[in-house]
């Protein structure tokens, strides 16, 4: 590249007549006369130990795609595993809008010239306050663990106490990211998290031992539905009395997709609402597809106010009957107020609140309807097979909406010798719990959502009795 | 009067094209579409869902005899009922009222890094290979995504000159804030934590920089600039004390301004036993001219969704990268990329880990990308991209400079690296034009609307143009062009710029109080609708 120009396709000013006619302009001799800024003794002199480069796009797509091909898709594999990263149908539509240039390219243009990308953004926080029944939904962040965590702290600046109540079945994963989010409990600040019990028999909370954890210093009481081990959980209206007769506000972690069947929480009574919009139309991406969503009350101006993420109202334009999005609050948040906000946002994950969008315009009441019906007729007939295999057993409740806990100790197999001999089956079987949940043995949770059918599952069925025989 | 040749047709209109400026005569869509939750009527669908096959429900029922009681949903949720066509044209619609960046000679959004985002590498991770992959998958069918994260460790490691990596942050501010956990639990393990409690940063260093701190559990001191625009370092110095935990700032900060004293900041720090951490969000015009480390940073972070090419989607999903030296390694987020011979693992065990900042991986689809681009790209190519946008940088400078009403404050006879805060200073109180009216003017021209400045406004009437190395000479020259065109419309009639826009998808919009009002707020349309049903 010494021996002659580097002109790339990405940097039209590096054809050297160009650059020669620029520096001309500014009178200068070469632009190290401006990397003159930078001392001596901090300039990088060496080479950056980085391979040569493939220039052509040709070559360059063979080696990536190359590299790509080593994994395995589910495409290519039957997947049933969930467990925070669900395996769900992308309609076509979802991927055709947010392929768009404009919305893949977009950043944070302003009012008018991004108008599409701000209304886009206040039909989803519409139609999602529709499946969870509340007012108030504001602009997603990365995951649910994130929103779970933000939530928490939420609950805690309201209410002026610094406990919440967690289910000890609550998702490991999610608890790790609010944990790091809540500071260790040695600082002046931190939310301290205190666990309530799970029934071993349903998979449900257990309301005694929430009653008895709670008192008039707890901020908020979560809990999970389903429960991070699938149940669908029955006593929603009664965790959210119970956390309001002591004061405290009431936290549910959804599953949005499940709400086309469920009771949302709203309707529940819950004051915050938070969850993942992964299952709402994007592709799992090893976990990339993940967004975490707040919603809440908006009968009381606190919730807002106090709210830790972006809020987008609907607005007027000088135009009768003509609409615009605006920022809301903009001091409550890092951009607006620095270390005096309530917490602090950055670029998240506005393209998947794009397909969410176009994801819940397309499924409708009836899609839901529909989704979750099929989730939980098919999930069923599953585990209702896989059951009838000797020595594998389906634990907790008899009700779940599309992943459930299969025991191999009947079976003298581990979860991870069963996982690996379905690969050979061209299957991914379900997340390992013996390490997070060793009470509950060789366990594993096993997802089906609509995306396969009774075929798959049979399929499924009849590798794992192979596998476990 | 003779007829005009064709060839004198063509001189005279390519003269009227030239003297007309290289303005465009730009009219944005506007659909005057309507909310889709107004839209479609009752019994329309979008999609068809699979349905439970007769043999599914033979042996298990009916679904609904699986939820328990008080749990099955009664009222239907209003969503829209509409046919695909319709909802498919709508958000179409949508998409070409959205300037973005691929439209909209994005020059504007400075500290944003607006560069092109290769088409390939959408073709790479739309597949399946990348799409459609498990988090939880057995790791021997994970090797190819792996190997890629890997591997731009490794580059992002010498870019940097730290020691190791993590790319499980879904964006810069993420990755800001892993690092202020990291320092946290550094402390913590050295039992320093009840002992120190402040960050420092500076004013012209991203908000995040400030905020991440607070929620880690820090108080933050926030140095002002000295009269030349760098972080005030005897103010600096005398902020720095046996309870600081360490500093987040950023070099060169949002005015463009390399400091070039930022090794004596770092010293101090370490004198008193605190740890350093440089934003590099905006690296783009240092890469392979100056590495964080050289500076003596024990700590830093990239963007890969702006430096390394990675769109930014609306605002995500995107991808920290945070760097660190061996001393901060244990502290990393879990799981770690590794690589024992030629396989590559993911490494839970790591018990002096701060546990997680996010749920799985990571953001990698945005890691595929920034791979693939540092691959076209080379360790010549990184440098010819830094070069590049400091040339750009400061040609546009010179145009904007000419332009009456824009001043550049701060470091007379010092030049800007990759962006430039200017001010408008001057033009507000001549015209009564400030920054958010030419804002509001310049789309008119169909260049994207301009970042102004993160808050406070240390710089008045700010806005902060980074004309990094994907736009030609002719782009910087239409947006220089833009915005002098501004500068002399407030100057002939202020009134008319302040009426902007006049070319977009709607009117201008009313500033009312609906931003900070309970009664008129409202973030759902069930919410607006309910209010006129109120009052009615």
């Amino acid at each position: 590249m010494a021996d002659k120009p580097f002109i790339h396709p990405y940097i039209p000013n590096s054809v050297p007549e160009t650059k020669r006619a620029m520096l001309d302009e500014l009178g200068l001799g070469s632009v190290e006369e401006i990397y003159a800024e930078i001392p001596e003794r901090l300039r990088f002199t060496g080479t950056l130990d980085i391979p040569p480069a493939i220039l052509s796009e040709r070559e360059l797509r063979k080696h990536v795609q190359g590299l790509l091909d080593k994994n395995t898709s589910s495409v290519e594999f039957l997947n049933f595993c969930g467990a925070g990263c669900w395996q769900h149908h992308v309609p076509a539509v979802v991927d055709e809008i947010i392929n768009r240039a404009e919305f893949v390219s977009a950043y944070c243009g302003g009012d008018y010239s991004d108008l599409g990308k701000y209304l886009t953004r206040f039909e989803f926080n519409s139609m999602l306050g529709e499946l969870l029944d509340l007012d108030g939904v504001a602009n997603p962040i990365y995951d649910w663990g994130d929103v779970a965590g933000r939530s928490f702290r939420m609950a805690r600046r309201i209410t002026g106490r610094d406990k919440v109540l967690v289910p000890a079945h609550m998702s490991p994963m999610r608890l790790m990211e609010a944990r790091t989010l809540c500071q260790p409990e040695a600082m002046a600040n931190s939310t301290k998290i205190r666990f309530y019990g799970w029934d071993r028999e349903t998979g449900m909370v257990d309301l005694e031992d929430l009653s008895a954890k709670l008192d008039d210093s707890i901020a908020a009481v979560y809990w999970e539905n389903p429960s991070y081990l699938g149940t669908i959980e029955a006593y929603g209206a009664e965790i959210v009395e119970l956390a309001h007769r002591h004061g405290a506000l009431a936290i549910a972690g959804v599953d949005p997709i499940t709400l086309g069947v469920l009771t949302p929480p709203g309707t529940l009574g819950a004051d915050i609402a938070c969850g993942d919009i992964q299952p709402l139309g994007m592709h799992m991406h090893a976990g990339g597809g993940c967004s975490g969503f707040i919603g809440f009350r908006d009968d009381d101006p606190v919730f807002a106010q106090e709210c830790p993420l972006e809020l987008y109202t609907v607005m007027e334009t000088a135009t009768p009957g003509q609409y615009a999005v605006g920022e809301c609050m903009a001091e409550r948040t890092s951009y607006g107020s620095r270390d005096q906000g309530k917490d602090w946002v950055g670029t998240a994950s506005g393209l998947w609140t794009i397909a969410a969008a176009v994801y819940m315009a397309l499924m409708g009441p009836q899609g839901f309807r529909e989704v979750g019906e099929t989730c939980i007729a098919r999930s069923h007939y599953a585990a209702k097979k896989l059951a009838e295999l000797p020595g594998v057993e389906v634990k907790l409740s008899p009700s779940f909406f599309k992943e459930f806990v299969v025991n191999f100790d009947g079976t003298g197999k581990s979860v991870a010798t069963v996982n690996k001999a379905l690969l050979g089956h061209r299957i991914f079987g379900g997340k390992d719990l013996s390490a997070d949940f060793p009470e509950l043995g060789q366990s594993a949770l096993y997802c089906v959502t609509e995306y396969y059918d009774k075929a798959d599952i049979d399929e499924l069925v009849s590798a794992v009795k192979e596998v476990t025989a | 009067m003779s007829r005009e040749t064709p060839q004198e047709k063509v001189a005279r209109l390519a003269r009227l094209r030239r003297d007309g400026g290289v303005l465009r005569d730009y009219r944005s869509p506007r659909y005057d579409e309507p909310f889709i939750m107004e839209q479609g009527t009752p019994g329309e669908r979008g999609i068809f869902v699979p349905l439970a096959e007769d043999g599914v429900t033979a042996e298990v029922g009916a679904a609904a005899d699986y939820i328990p009681e008080g749990m099955a949903r009664t009222a239907a949720p209003e969503l829209p009922e509409m046919a695909q066509y319709q909802v498919m044209r709508h958000y179409l619609r949508y998409a070409q009222m959205t300037l973005g960046m691929d439209l909209g000679s994005d020059i504007s959004e400075g500290t944003c890094t607006m560069k092109y985002s290769p088409k390939m590498h959408e073709e790479l991770i739309r597949g399946h290979k990348a799409a459609d992959l498990h988090p939880w998958q057995d790791e021997d069918t994970l090797q190819g995504l792996l190997e890629i994260v890997y591997a731009t460790g490794q580059y992002l490691k010498s870019i940097s000159g730290m020691d190791e990596f993590t790319l499980q942050p879904g964006g810069g501010s993420h990755a800001v804030y892993t690092n202020a956990c990291v320092m946290r639990r550094y402390f913590e393990a050295r039992g320093e934590l009840d002992q120190r409690s402040e960050m420092i940063t500076t004013i012209f260093s991203h908000p995040c920089d400030a905020a991440t701190p607070m929620v880690a559990g820090f108080k933050v001191i926030t140095v002002m600039p000295d009269e030349n625009g760098y972080p005030d370092l005897e103010a600096f110095r005398a902020a720095v004390s046996e309870k600081t935990v360490g500093c987040m700032i950023t070099n060169p900060e949002d005015t463009g301004i390399y400091n070039p004293q930022i090794d004596k900041y770092v010293e101090i720090l370490h004198d008193a036993g605190a740890l350093a951490f440089t934003d590099q969000a905006n690296a783009n015009g240092i890469l392979g001219y100056a590495r964080a480390r050289d500076a003596g940073f024990d700590a830093c972070h990239f963007n890969l969704h702006k430096t390394f090419s990675s769109p930014h989607g609306c605002e995500g999903p995107a991808s920290g990268a945070y760097m660190v030296t061996d001393e901060l390694a244990p502290y990393l987020p879990v799981p770690v990329v590794t690589r024992e011979g030629d396989r590559y693992h993911l490494d839970y065990d790591r018990p002096e880990s701060i546990g997680r900042v996010r749920g799985f991986l990571g953001n990698w689809m945005a890691v595929i990308r920034a791979y693939a681009w540092i691959r076209n790209l080379g360790p010549e190519g990184l440098k010819e991209v830094a070069e590049i946008s400091v040339l750009n940088n400061n040609y546009l400078d010179n145009l904007l400079m000419a332009v009456k009403g824009v001043s550049r404050p701060y470091a007379e006879g010092h030049r800007r690296l990759d962006q430039v805060r200017y001010s408008l200073e001057q033009l507000k109180e001549d015209t009564g034009v400030g920054t958010e009216a030419l804002r509001d003017r310049m789309v008119d021209f169909g260049v994207q609307s301009y970042w102004m400045s993160h808050h406070p406004w240390v710089v008045p009437e700010p806005f902060t143009p980074e004309p990094c190395e994907t736009y030609s000479r002719a782009d910087l020259d239409e947006w220089a062009a833009v915005i002098k065109k501004g500068s002399d419309e407030a100057y002939a009639d202020a009134q008319f710029v302040l009426d902007a826009p006049h070319a977009q998808p709607i009117d201008q919009m009313r500033r009312t109080e609906a931003m900070e009002d309970p009664d008129q707020w409202a973030f759902t349309w069930r919410k607006y609708k309910r209010r006129f049903e109120e009052q009615a």
